[in-house]
């Protein structure tokens, strides 16, 4: 429906009447024109004003010093930075590896958990108790009895490292959550896609992987998301077990020079990846939401 | 020999009695619409016929053979009945060339090359050749059944089921979907439709049967349907569809 009806006066007025004429200036309104980035500007200022007020408050304060030479200590940065950067490296191909598997194994236990064959459902008990299993437990004991226990079993012809280990126990306890966002995202396809499907004569493998995942993952790409990021920090979750990714090589660092700059150094690194990719998620759950409104409309 | 035929198929959900016994048999080339108030059970009907819901009881035949034969297997069944719906539940986010050669391809196993040909040549005889690149949303509601009968048409189905294809549509789109039901009854399409649209069952339809909780009360032919019901019942539902200006 468009906004711009005007109350129906009619059709008797014939050929005298005439449409008011469009409200004036609409297009070339300076005021109009400007007022976003007027905006923006107003936002940007009262930002620097509130954090700027926030950081004078706490730079004028006594502990300022120490704090400053605890936390904000430049010459502590800047030789903590190649070592905590070389981490976060790590960090980041562990984030990738790990997204990919969970998102693959995510999808493959959604799938057996909504196909309906009746021979199935031995599959979908076993997931469901995946399910409640590994989203029961706190990532850390996982990564802790993953990375630590499974290495010293050295059980012949299994990896031993630590980081293997680690990296499957976040694979198995992520996946159990992104199989539930999955699965929303198939049960929110309409189930006339399952009898068009059916009617056309596709078994329900072939409907599942043609037309109710595709429509799926487009539901949940929002939900997703979110995941993604909280996975970006949660990595290092992995620093616990000995792996050397940023935290632990500021922690190292820490530990020689009970300085905590170099946490500082990591803090600022993990802001930099997770804040692109929030706003991303931002713009994708925009863009989804505009989507639904045009086919809603 | 009927081209389908249901003897005394029965269907529960759950306690609920859907059909009741319900026997219809439909000859090659003629065409039934069922109509009946909502909950009477002639969508249900409708389903039992190709399958996309399962009788309980009861058999249903196609060309004699009963649906349930192996020999149908998982495809022969679909090939030869087409369904049309009523929200037109057409893949949105595959391009109308690709909803219409899905099934050709992937179950039917013809090239890509192939089934684009035969998709291309039945939309521009439905005047929608130049939608092959688009996507459903981008149609209107009318434009986007129009896809849904050729895709149910892609197989070249021997019985074509429809139900209530013109309900969803805005009242100026409906006579373009009416308009395809007429060309196929022209071409001899057996088909079986549910549909609340009356007057077009009584210009279409060669049988009609109207339906009350899960059996065909009454059917003949639309003009002794519609002028002298025998039912009360018919009757009833027919001075409520007058009333509400639909006949």
């Amino acid at each position: 429906m468009s906004h711009t009806n005007l109350p129906d006066q009619g059709s008797a007025g014939g050929a005298t009447r005439r449409p008011p004429p469009p409200p004036p200036g609409r297009n070339h309104d300076w005021r109009e024109a400007l007022a976003p980035s007027l905006i923006s500007l107003l936002s940007l200022l009262s930002i620097i004003l509130v954090f700027g007020a926030l950081a004078w408050v706490i730079t004028s304060a006594e502990q300022w010093p120490r704090i400053k030479l605890q936390f904000f200590n430049v010459d502590a940065m800047i030789a903590a930075f190649p070592r905590v950067l070389q981490g976060f490296w790590i960090n980041m191909r562990i984030w990738l590896i790990v997204l990919a598997c969970i998102l693959i194994l995510g999808i493959a236990l959604a799938v057996i958990r909504s196909l309906r064959a009746p021979w199935f459902a031995p599959f979908r008990l076993m997931v469901i108790l995946y399910i409640d299993l590994f989203r029961g437990l706190p990532v850390l004991l996982l990564v802790l009895l993953f990375g630590f226990g499974i290495p010293a079993l050295n059980l012949p012809g299994l990896p031993s490292s630590s980081l293997f280990w680690g990296a499957v126990a976040m694979v198995l306890s992520y996946s159990a959550y992104v199989c539930e966002i999955y699965r929303s995202g198939i049960d929110a396809v309409h189930e006339g896609q399952w009898a068009a499907a059916k009617s056309l004569g596709l078994t329900e493998w072939q409907t599942m992987i043609y037309t109710i995942l595709p429509q799926a993952v487009r539901n949940v790409m929002p939900a997703m998301m979110n995941i993604v990021v909280a996975l970006q920090k949660d990595v290092a979750l992995l620093s616990i077990i000995g792996v050397r990714d940023a935290v632990r090589e500021a922690q190292i660092y820490t530990a020689s020079t009970f300085n905590y700059s170099s946490l500082i150094v990591a803090a600022g690194l993990f802001l930099l990846a997770t804040i692109p990719m929030a706003r991303l998620a931002d713009y994708i759950t925009r863009r989804d939401r505009a989507r639904r409104l045009q086919i809603g409309g | 020999m009927p081209r389908v035929q249901l003897a005394e198929v029965t269907k529960y959900f759950g306690d609920n009695l859907v059909l009741d016994q319900v026997d219809l048999s439909v000859a090659q080339h003629e065409v039934v619409c069922l109509i009946g108030a909502s909950g009477s059970g002639k969508s249900t009907l409708l389903r039992c016929i190709n399958r996309l819901v399962k009788a309980d009881y009861g058999d249903i035949y196609l060309d004699d053979v009963p649906v349930t034969d192996e020999s149908f297997g998982k495809v022969g069944l679909h090939k030869r009945i087409g369904i049309v719906f009523q929200s037109y539940n057409l893949f949105p986010h595959l391009t109308v060339l690709d909803n219409l050669t899905l099934a050709p391809r992937k179950v039917h196993g013809k090239s890509k090359k192939e089934a684009e040909a035969q998709a291309q040549e039945q939309l521009d005889r439905f005047g929608m050749g130049r939608f092959a690149k688009a996507y459903p949303e981008q149609l209107s509601g009318g434009q986007q059944q129009r896809v849904a009968f050729v895709r149910a048409l892609m197989n070249k189905p021997d019985v074509l089921l429809l139900d209530e294809v013109t309900a969803a549509l805005d009242p100026e789109l409906v006579g373009e979907v009416l308009g395809i039901i007429k060309e196929l009854k022209a071409q001899g399409m057996t088909m079986v439709i549910v549909t609340h649209e009356m007057g077009f069952a009584r210009d279409v339809a060669d049988r009609v049967c109207f339906l009350e909780g899960g059996r065909i009360l009454e059917e003949g032919n639309p003009t002794d349907m519609f002028n002298e019901p025998q039912h009360e019942r018919t009757r009833a539902f027919l001075d409520r569809i007058i009333e509400a200006g639909r006949l």
